[in-house]
């Protein structure tokens, strides 16, 4: 039998090392990438258009595509997910049809986004003859950020407290009234985190739009939603793999740029969870 | 007159009867408390009233509850006119994290009552003044409601009902946090409101009963035990269960 302290302090000591070596990769990539790609970043790389076979010049179209398709992402998934949201935390009733619904957005939430991109290569590519365009791709990273959009709202509307909604019939307000006027209110800032940590994750993801949107080289702006466009999570895959003798200044300048975006929107979900959490109103 | 008539009223949470054959009358502009142990079904028969039991799934109503000559308890009732008639107050104090401004203003703004902003502040400062709070709270409104203390914040929960004009008012267990002399002035606000409104009030407190009320109807197990003036339950009951109820022997 070991002394009871000693086990102690070996539990102590591993649990601290498991939680350290979470820290250590991010550390590790935050900095490599910092200390590889911040020396690329000049005005010319943020605004020019790749130059000699994405050898030169800049990342600006894939920056304004990696936009667009994020905000379209958003545009369509926002208020499917929002509605989707309400309907089962306000409306919907634990029946077979409802569990159903809800291990559908697990599910979802589970497919590898390489099947997204395959399903909406079928989808809205072939089937809805949009063809490889920003619409395509949009509504495929769409359907891939629901699941976190709905589970997020989902949650904030049911942390909004019970009695609330309770007051609110008791004075005679119709249920569409006191959803609307009472508990969106309160679950506005739990909305807007989940809805910033899907616009982290699509624009981060290569796979749903490699068949969907993404263009190989295509140095202007896309000019319609039917246009095909630069993406900068494939721009970053071209340039590392497909392109030789692409300056690794310029591979870690576009991975510089794309993890800035993403920390940077994570980075505003998580001071307005902060904010909001502070003058938390009950 | 009678407000609310009360005939062969049941009811179920699915299997289990919660009010059994209850037949009681309510009076118009009095104060009528409803006591009796936990889970007699006081709250239950309160809730009846502006169809809150409703909110719970497998609830099930037999019989009559006359408001005003309308069946509150039909499935045709509009519960729209019934809740905005019938208000709640409820145990803990509920504003909405709000300001004091809009908590009164919501009932208004729901039920299309009053768009006009004078007209609106006008409204406000009358229910303000008749729970006593205006004095107060007059440079104050657009602060948030929570920040008051306990018996400002269900002061104002009264006020809200009677911004929306509601006549028959249902207080659930109204002081049960607060201290004795917060419980005491909102005991005084209610011996003022019923100079124009129908108070129904469930209580633990039998002596908030004796001192408030001026009918009493005594719950057990569902049933509506004994029904009748305040003075009479507490000085020569009918029932035994009710004189060993009011005398402490259980409860």
């Amino acid at each position: 039998m070991m002394n009871p302290r000693t086990v102690q302090k070996i539990a102590f000591f591993s649990l601290f090392l498991s939680t350290l070596l979470i820290v250590v990769p991010v550390g590790m990539i935050v900095v490599i990438i910092v200390q590889k790609g911040l020396p690329a970043i000049t005005w010319q790389f943020l605004t020019d258009v790749p130059r000699q076979g994405m050898r030169a010049g800049g990342i600006f179209p894939a920056i304004v595509g990696t936009l667009y398709l994020v905000l379209g992402a958003v545009a369509f998934a926002l208020p499917i997910g929002l509605l989707a949201a309400i309907y089962l935390s306000e409306y919907a009733r634990d029946n077979v049809m409802n569990r159903i619904v809800k291990l559908a957005i697990v599910n979802l939430a589970g497919v590898p986004s390489v099947v997204y991109g395959l399903f909406g290569l079928a989808m809205f590519v072939v089937w809805c003859r949009f063809g490889a365009s920003i619409l395509s791709g949009a509504l495929t990273l769409g359907i891939m950020i629901l699941p976190i959009i709905i589970t997020a709202s989902r949650e904030a509307l049911e942390a909004v407290p019970q009695t609330f909604r309770e007051v609110s019939l008791s004075l005679g307000a119709s249920k569409w009234q006191t959803i609307r006027h009472i508990v969106l209110p309160n679950a506005i800032p739990g909305i807007i985190t989940g809805t910033i940590l899907g616009i982290g994750r699509a624009a981060g993801e290569t796979a749903p739009i490699l068949f969907t949107v993404a263009a190989f080289y295509l140095p202007r702006l896309p000019k319609s939603i039917f246009d095909q466009a630069m993406a900068l999570p494939y721009h970053l895959y071209v340039i590392s793999t497909q392109v030789p003798n692409v300056d690794e200044k310029v591979r870690y300048g576009t991975a510089f740029v794309l993890l800035a975006m993403v920390l940077t929107v994570n980075l505003v979900a998580i001071v307005i969870r902060y904010k909001f959490r502070k003058q938390k109103k009950w | 007159m009678d407000k609310i008539i009360v005939r062969g009223l049941n009811l179920w949470y699915g299997d289990f009867p919660a009010l059994i054959n209850v037949n009681a009358d309510f009076k118009e502009k009095k104060i009528t408390a409803i006591i009796g142990p936990s889970g007699c079904g006081k709250s239950t028969m309160l809730r009846v009233f502006n169809r809150m039991n409703d909110l719970i799934e497998g609830v099930r109503v037999t019989g009559e509850v006359d408001i005003d000559g309308t069946n509150a308890v039909s499935p045709e009732a509009d519960l729209i006119y019934l809740r905005r008639k019938v208000g709640m107050v409820f145990q803990r104090p509920n504003p909405f994290p709000l300001s004091i401004y809009e908590n009164i203003a919501f009932g208004l703004k729901i039920h299309g009552i009053e768009r006009n902003a004078d007209a609106l502040a006008g409204v406000i400062e009358e229910s303000l003044r008749r729970v006593l709070l205006w004095d107060d709270l007059k440079d104050k409104l657009k602060r948030s409601a929570l920040r008051l203390s306990l018996e400002q914040k269900q002061r104002l929960c009264i006020a809200r009902l009677l911004a929306v004009k509601s006549d028959v008012l249902l207080m659930d267990e109204p002081c049960s946090t607060l201290d004795p002399q917060a419980t005491e002035r909102i005991e005084e606000l209610m011996r003022e409101l019923k100079n124009n409104y129908t108070i129904v009030v469930v209580t633990h407190n039998m002596q908030q009963a004796a001192r408030v009320s001026d009918e009493t109807g005594f719950m057990l197990l569902g049933e509506m035990v004994e029904f009748a003036a305040t003075r009479e339950i507490f000085t020569a009951p009918k029932d035994k269960r009710t004189e060993d109820y009011i005398t402490g022997r259980y409860g």
